[in-house]
Formats: structure tokens, C-alpha cells, sequence
């Protein structure tokens, strides 16, 4: 994604200063004084439309098919392999007027049986391990941001949706909302807790032993 | 020819009573300047509520000083959770409807279509009075709904389903008022749209081949176009978020909240962007058709490839259709159709150069005046140049998956509707004003507020582009409360007091507006030496524009021809056009 945006910042960049360029140089150059006859021209002959065409194509090829291949890349790079399910770390998240639900499956696997896992606010992942998250909304669309891994994805209520990420450092971080979601929108906040292997393992079984705190929500995992 | 409309008028008549006159009148010219005031006493009340919005990010749930005490008395002058959704709701859906459309479109297209197209008034004039009497009762229900229990709407003026569409989460009935309001905003512009595509395409000055409109025509014409293809479709999901409010249906509703099963809470997405999307167009697109026209006059030459520029407004008007999608790509649609949103909504960027190409070519070689509509029109370019090229990164699904529903998005949407648009306004107001009010505005105080008002809201909308990319969500109302946001408060203060300034300095546009009306010098009737039909009447116009029809000879841009003694310029209306060759 970095490299995706140094080269969408590159080829605007470029567009940008030529045109302040040309336009501050009309604007000093070309400024009316006594005895100045403006060139008198309807940029209709052969040779201004070709330029306008040719300058099109430029355009079509140089930026839009450039910009399109780099992120059809960028795509590739950071989404384009799903983690195998079988070793992946599986979360379901069901937001609400202004709290994370957040679900394990527990040792067995299997959502909704009686070792799942659940806390509120609170997201905890293994380092260097990818983790697929699905996500519903129990009221309106909220969208699942993690800033410092710059993922996002809408809950939306009736659906589920999904994403994955993986964490490649220990430490906690931000969870913010960032679809307005009513009042309480920016205190939506949550907490995404990377630990080591270990850490997770023993945060899991401990946690399994207590059981589910609340086990009225959730779904069978959507397998794709 | 046409209508019949010319039998029935006597150019001469006008109304006997003042309210016929002034208010309840018929006249394009009278509903245009109806429209302006109602425009722009909307645009000084969108304005102020930022104030509010910025002090809230600056100095999070401090009391506002002087004011706060009397807005939010229950709170000590400090704004509330509750109320700071109301503030930015409020703010976007008065700006986009009822400040930015009533002055684009309502007062630019009512004013100068019939003067410019050589008709005496525009095809419906009573459907023209209906319409902008919708807007004076839509109006009017916003400004209630402020006062109702529960205070005004507060979903965001997106009005995304199911936060608007069911009442268990926005109980209260300002929330259906501004919906309603914004429904009937949505019919009167509709009523526009019909009148202007029929007034453009019916009732044209013999002569005036559709080759011949100034470019300003061609982006009305294009904007009603896309106003009668997609506001019905808004108008009609409006509804239905009020028929799921009030009346038990789950057209948007869905998941635990919904009462009934069946309901598609993205169907209101694609619906609301299937209209919103070409309503970024619907607003720039006569903007665009000015900043050709005002280029073209300011630099003494003609326009620079004028089909090119037709043909690529064109192009935008039909892609504008198919790109909503753009919106959507965190919303859990499937990437292989964001991708083709994707490229439909970068294949924009190519008529788009063309604009600029043709652009940056008319001011090439000409004789440049830098008055104050040209200074509006070159910083259209400048802003547009920076709106339209941020707009590029966003349509990358790949990189909108971070900055989505940031403050780059916020940024870049204030370039093109907030910043381009705004100076279209204020270009088509200096331009305009002479022949409205037929009075000058004064020039150096123009100048002072093309130059403040340029430098501030550069600050302005690219630090919000700035602190986008480091993630600011939109819509908080406290950026303080996450750790990754700490670091950049410092600027969310800084854009407080950037936009105090911005809105301080339009001070001076609303003075030398007022003040121009009775104080400024009498205006010649082309004082811009302009040569399209509008300036060859006296300033104020007659009441019904022409009293003979003119005959056109020649395209709207005929600056600098050779063979031009006197003057450097011909009116449209000028029979020696005849003997320059053009067609």
C-alpha cells in the first residue's frame, strides 16, 4: 500500500506542478498591456485536436491504466492470498450503539457452544498469526477500523462480512469506529491487545475456563 | 416558436402590485435573485455552524465562549454528544441543498439561461415560481426542526439506513423534518431541472445554434440532465426512509433492530450515491461551463477547444452515472466489482485533463485582465486541480480501504464541493452582480476576498487531508479519546482557528454584497465586455429581457479576431459577425 501511494502521489504530483506551472507563467507572461493582440484561435484546427487527443491517451495510459495496475497489485500484495482457515485465529465481532461484542470459538472450534469465548472492547491476538474476522451489527452499520494496520470493513446488520490481518507486533493499539453510528460514535473505542503465542494461549484457556459471559449472539461461521 | 410564449407576452408589461413584483412573481430575474438571498442566507448559516463543529475538535467539551451559554444553555455553553451530530448533519445537508444548489443552479441557471439563450423568460415560469417555493418550504421545515424535542436530525446528511431509517435510534421528528425538507429541496430542483433542459433546447434566439451556447449554458443543460434522471431516485429513497420511520415498512432495515425480515440496509446506499455521486457533478458542472466562459473573456481569446470541452462535459455527465460504487468499497461489496468501479471512476480523470488541457490553452497567448471573476475562475482551477487529483487516490479500492470515512475524504470533498463550488458561486456573483443589480461591486475589496479566502482554505482542506492520512475518523467528536490520535491534536486546534479566519473573512464578501446593492457605482451595461446575448441588454434587464428577439451571428467567444478596429471583441448579436467568417 505504501508503494501504491508513493506512485498515485508521484503522478498527481506531477499533474498538480505542471499545471501551477503553466497557469503562473500565463498569469506573468500573457497579461494584458497597451498594444497586446491576444493570439485569436478556437483550438479547432487538425493540429490542436490531435494535441487534445494525444494528450488524452497520455492521461488514459500514464495515470489511469498505471494507477489501475499499481493498485490491482497493492490488492494482490495485501489481500490476495486468504490465510488457510485451518491454522487462522477466527473472530466474530457483533458491534453495537457503542461497544465491540467479540467472540472465540473456544477450544472446540465451533461458535456458539458452551466454550466460546467472549469479552466487549476487548481484542486479543497472537502475534505474526493471520486472524479472519467476521462481523454483523446487532443495530445500525458501524465499520471495524484498526489504524495501525490500516484495515476497515462495515458491520452491517443483516449481514456478515469479513476481513483478515495480521499483527507483526507485540503491544496494544486502537480500535476505532468509522462509520458514524450515532452520539456515542467517538467513544466507540476498543482496544486490539497483541500478545506473544504463549501469552494468547494461556489468555484463551484461562478465559475458556469461566466460560461464555454472554452467549445470546453470534452464528455459525460462514465459510467462503 | 415553440411554446407560444411570445404570443401571450408583452415585453413591456410587468405586474402592477410590489408582491407580484418583488416576490410572488413569475420573472426568471426575480425568482434568480429570490433564489441568491435564500442561497446565501443558507450558505452564512452552514458557515457559522463549522465555527461550532471546529471548536468542538479544537477544545474538546469546553465551553464555547460568548455564544455557548444561549446554543447550549443545559450544558454550560459546551456542546453535547447529542448535539455535535446535529452540527455536522446540518451543516452538509444545508450546504450541498440548500446554499450551494440554490445559488448554483437556481440563481445561475434561472438568471442566466433566458438572458443568455436570447428568450424572455424561461419555458414554465409558473412551474419556476413553484419550484422555488418548495425551497422556501423545505427551508422553512429545516429551520423547525431545530426546535422540535430531540432537536434537529443528527444521522449525517448521507441519512445512512438503518441509523435514519428506524426510530429506535433517532426517536426524535427533526429527524423526519430534515428528510422531508430535503424531499421537497429534491422536487423543486427537479421542477429546475425540466424548465432549464426546456428553456436551453426550445426557446433559443434564432441563430443561436446549440454550437453557439456559452459554455455556462452547456453545464447547466448537463447538470438538469442528471437532476431529472437521478433526483427522482433520491426523492423516492427519501420517502421510503420515512415510510420505515413512520409507517412499519423495512425497506432499509435489517438484522436484530429490523421488525420484519426482508430488508437490505445497503439497497440505501446504492440508492443515496446512485444520486449522490452525479450530484458532485450536478454542481460542478456548470461551475466548469463558467471558468471556460470567465477564461475565455478575462484572456481576450477565444475558448480553447469548445466541442472538446462539450463533448468532455458529455462523457462526464454519462460516467457520472456508473461510478457510486466508489463509495461503497468497506462496505462489503465484492473487490472484483469495486474494481470496476474503480476504473470507471478514473476513466473520469481523462475528460477531466481535457478540461484543463483546454483550459490552461484558452489563457495561453491571450491578453490576461485579472479581475475579480477571473481571480474566482483561477482559483477554480488551482482548487480543482487539488480536489480533482485527491480524488484519484480515494477511487483506489486498494488505498480507500485505509482512509475511507477519514478526514481525507472530508478534505478532498471540500476541494471539489466546498472550495471549486463556493468560487463558482462567488465568480458567477461578481461576474453577475453589475448586470443583476446593475451596480459595481467594489474591486479591492473583491480582490481582499479572493485572496484570504483562497490562502485559508488551502490551510484548511489540506491539513484535514493531512490528518486523514494518520486515520482521523470523520464524524467524532472528540479526536482526543484515542492514543493514535493524540500526536495530531495540535492540528485539529490549528484548523479551529484556520476556519475562524476563513469564516471571518467572508465578512468581507457579505459587506460588499449588501453595500454594492445601494452604494456601488451604476454599471454599464457590459462592463465585462463580454459578447454573449445577456450583455447587450441594459443593466438592470427589462422585465422581459428582449423587446425584439435578437438574431445571432456568431459563437458566444469571439475575442481578438483579426479584422476588429474599434474594439477587440463582437456581440453575438452583431450582424458584422456575418463578415468574419465563423460559423
Amino acid at each position: 500500500m505504501d508503494h501504491l501511494f508513493r506512485v498515485a502521489f508521484g503522478l498527481t504530483g506531477v499533474a498538480f506542478l505542471a499545471v501551477v506551472f503553466i497557469l503562473g507563467f500565463c498569469l506573468i507572461r500573457f497579461r494584458s498591456h497597451p498594444g497586446h493582440r491576444p493570439l485569436y484561435t478556437h483550438g479547432d484546427s487538425r493540429l490542436a485536436i490531435s494535441l487534445t487527443v494525444g494528450f488524452a491517451i497520455l492521461i488514459f495510459l500514464a495515470i489511469d491504466v498505471n494507477l489501475a495496475i499499481h493498485d490491482h497489485w497493492a490488492w494482490r500484495e495485501a489481500w490476495g492470498s486468504p490465510p488457510d482457515p485451518a491454522l487462522a485465529l477466527k473472530i466474530e465481532i457483533m458491534p453495537e450503539q457503542f461497544a465491540w461484542n467479540i467472540r472465540y470459538a473456544g477450544m472446540d472450534g465451533r461458535f456458539r457452544t458452551g466454550d466460546d469465548v467472549t469479552t466487549i472492547n476487548q481484542l486479543y491476538v497472537p502475534v505474526n498469526r493471520p486472524v479472519i474476522v467476521q462481523l454483523s451489527s446487532k443495530d445500525v452499520i458501524h465499520s471495524f477500523f484498526l489504524p495501525n494496520l490500516r484495515v476497515k470493513m462495515d458491520a452491517v446488520p443483516g449481514l456478515v462480512t469479513s476481513l483478515y490481518f495480521q499483527a507483526t507486533k507485540t503491544g496494544t493499539y486502537d480500535i476505532a469506529c468509522a462509520e458514524h453510528c450515532g452520539f456515542g460514535h467517538y467513544r466507540m473505542r476498543g482496544f486490539l491487545n497483541v500478545l506473544s503465542e504463549e501469552e494468547f494461549g494461556a489468555w484463551l484457556a484461562q478465559e475458556g475456563r469461566e466460560g461464555p459471559q454472554d452467549a445470546n449472539w453470534g452464528w455459525d461461521w460462514k465459510e467462503r | 416558436m415553440g411554446l407560444g410564449l411570445e404570443g401571450k407576452m408583452n415585453p413591456t408589461d410587468t405586474p402592477p402590485s410590489f408582491l407580484r413584483r418583488r416576490l410572488f412573481s413569475t420573472n426568471h430575474k426575480v425568482i434568480a435573485v429570490l433564489y441568491l438571498l435564500t442561497g446565501i442566507f443558507w450558505l452564512a448559516f452552514g458557515g457559522l455552524m463549522t465555527l461550532l463543529i471546529r471548536w468542538q475538535l479544537a477544545y474538546p467539551w469546553q465551553p464555547i465562549p460568548l455564544i455557548g451559554r444561549f446554543l447550549f444553555p443545559e450544558s454550560g455553553g459546551a456542546v453535547t454528544p447529542e448535539a455535535y451530530p446535529m452540527l455536522f448533519t446540518m451543516h452538509g445537508g444545508i450546504m450541498v441543498f440548500f446554499a450551494i444548489t440554490p445559488i448554483l443552479l437556481g440563481a445561475l441557471g434561472n438568471y442566466t439561461i433566458p438572458l443568455e439563450v436570447g428568450a424572455r423568460d424561461m419555458a414554465f415560469p409558473r412551474l419556476n415560481m413553484l419550484s422555488y417555493w418548495f425551497l422556501v418550504v423545505g427551508s422553512l421545515i429545516l429551520l423547525v426542526s431545530f426546535f422540535v424535542p430531540g432537536g434537529a436530525a443528527g444521522f449525517g446528511w448521507t441519512i445512512y439506513a438503518p441509523l435514519s431509517s428506524s426510530t429506535e435510534v433517532t426517536p426524535g421528528w427533526g429527524q423526519d423534518l430534515f428528510i422531508l425538507g430535503l424531499a421537497l429541496d429534491a422536487v423543486s430542483i427537479l421542477m429546475g431541472g425540466i424548465n432549464y433542459i426546456t428553456t436551453i433546447l426550445k426557446l433559443r434566439a434564432p441563430g443561436l445554434s446549440l454550437r453557439r451556447l456559452p459554455l455556462t449554458q452547456w453545464g447547466l443543460f448537463f447538470s438538469a440532465v442528471l437532476n431529472t434522471l437521478w433526483l427522482p431516485i433520491v426523492a423516492a429513497a427519501l420517502f421510503m426512509v420515512l415510510c420505515d420511520r413512520r409507517l412499519g415498512t423495512a425497506f432499509f432495515v435489517a438484522g436484530p433492530l429490523a421488525p420484519r425480515a426482508g430488508g437490505q440496509v445497503l439497497l440505501f446506499q446504492h440508492l443515496f450515491w446512485g444520486f449522490g455521486h452525479p450530484e458532485v457533478y450536478i454542481l460542478i458542472l456548470p461551475v466548469w461551463g463558467l471558468v471556460g466562459d470567465l477564461l475565455s473573456v478575462f484572456s481576450r481569446k477565444p475558448a480553447f477547444g469548445y466541442k472538446a470541452t462539450v463533448l468532455s462535459m458529455l462523457t462526464i455527465t454519462i460516467l457520472s452515472g456508473v461510478v457510486w460504487g466508489h463509495h461503497m468499497f468497506t462496505s462489503g461489496m465484492n473487490p472484483l466489482v469495486g474494481k470496476a468501479f474503480m476504473f470507471l471512476t478514473i476513466a473520469v480523470s481523462v475528460p477531466t485533463a481535457i478540461f484543463f488541457f483546454n483550459w490552461l490553452a484558452t489563457l495561453w497567448r491571450g491578453s490576461i485582465r485579472l479581475t475579480v471573476p477571473l481571480l474566482f475562475a483561477l482559483g477554480i482551477v488551482y482548487v480543482f486541480a487539488v480536489g480533482g487529483l485527491t480524488g484519484l487516490f480515494l477511487a483506489l479500492q486498494t488505498f480507500d480501504v485505509y482512509v475511507h470515512d477519514t478526514y481525507f475524504v472530508v478534505g478532498h470533498f471540500h476541494y471539489t464541493l466546498a472550495a471549486s463550488v463556493l468560487f463558482g458561486a462567488f465568480a458567477f456573483i461578481y461576474t453577475w452582480f453589475p448586470k443583476i443589480f446593475g451596480r459595481q461591486m467594489d474591486e479591492q475589496m473583491g480582490r481582499l476576498h479572493f485572496w484570504l479566502s483562497f490562502v485559508l482554505l488551502n490551510m484548511v482542506f489540506s491539513v484535514m487531508m493531512f490528518v486523514g492520512l494518520h486515520g482521523h475518523m470523520r464524524r467524532i467528536a472528540d479526536a482526543t479519546a484515542y492514543e493514535f490520535l493524540k500526536p495530531i491534536q495540535p492540528l485539529n486546534v490549528f484548523l479551529g482557528w484556520a476556519v475562524l479566519g476563513l469564516v471571518a473573512s467572508q465578512i468581507l464578501f457579505f459587506y460588499n454584497f449588501f453595500h454594492s446593492l445601494k452604494g456601488g457605482k451604476p454599471a454599464p451595461a457590459n462592463p465585462w465586455e463580454a459578447g454573449s446575448l445577456a450583455w447587450t441588454v441594459s443593466s438592470p434587464p427589462p422585465w422581459h429581457n428582449y423587446e425584439v428577439i435578437p438574431q445571432v451571428w456568431c459563437g458566444p467567444h469571439e475575442y481578438g479576431a483579426p479584422g476588429l478596429t474599434d474594439r477587440d471583441w463582437i456581440s453575438q448579436a452583431d450582424p458584422r459577425a456575418k463578415t468574419l467568417g465563423e460559423s
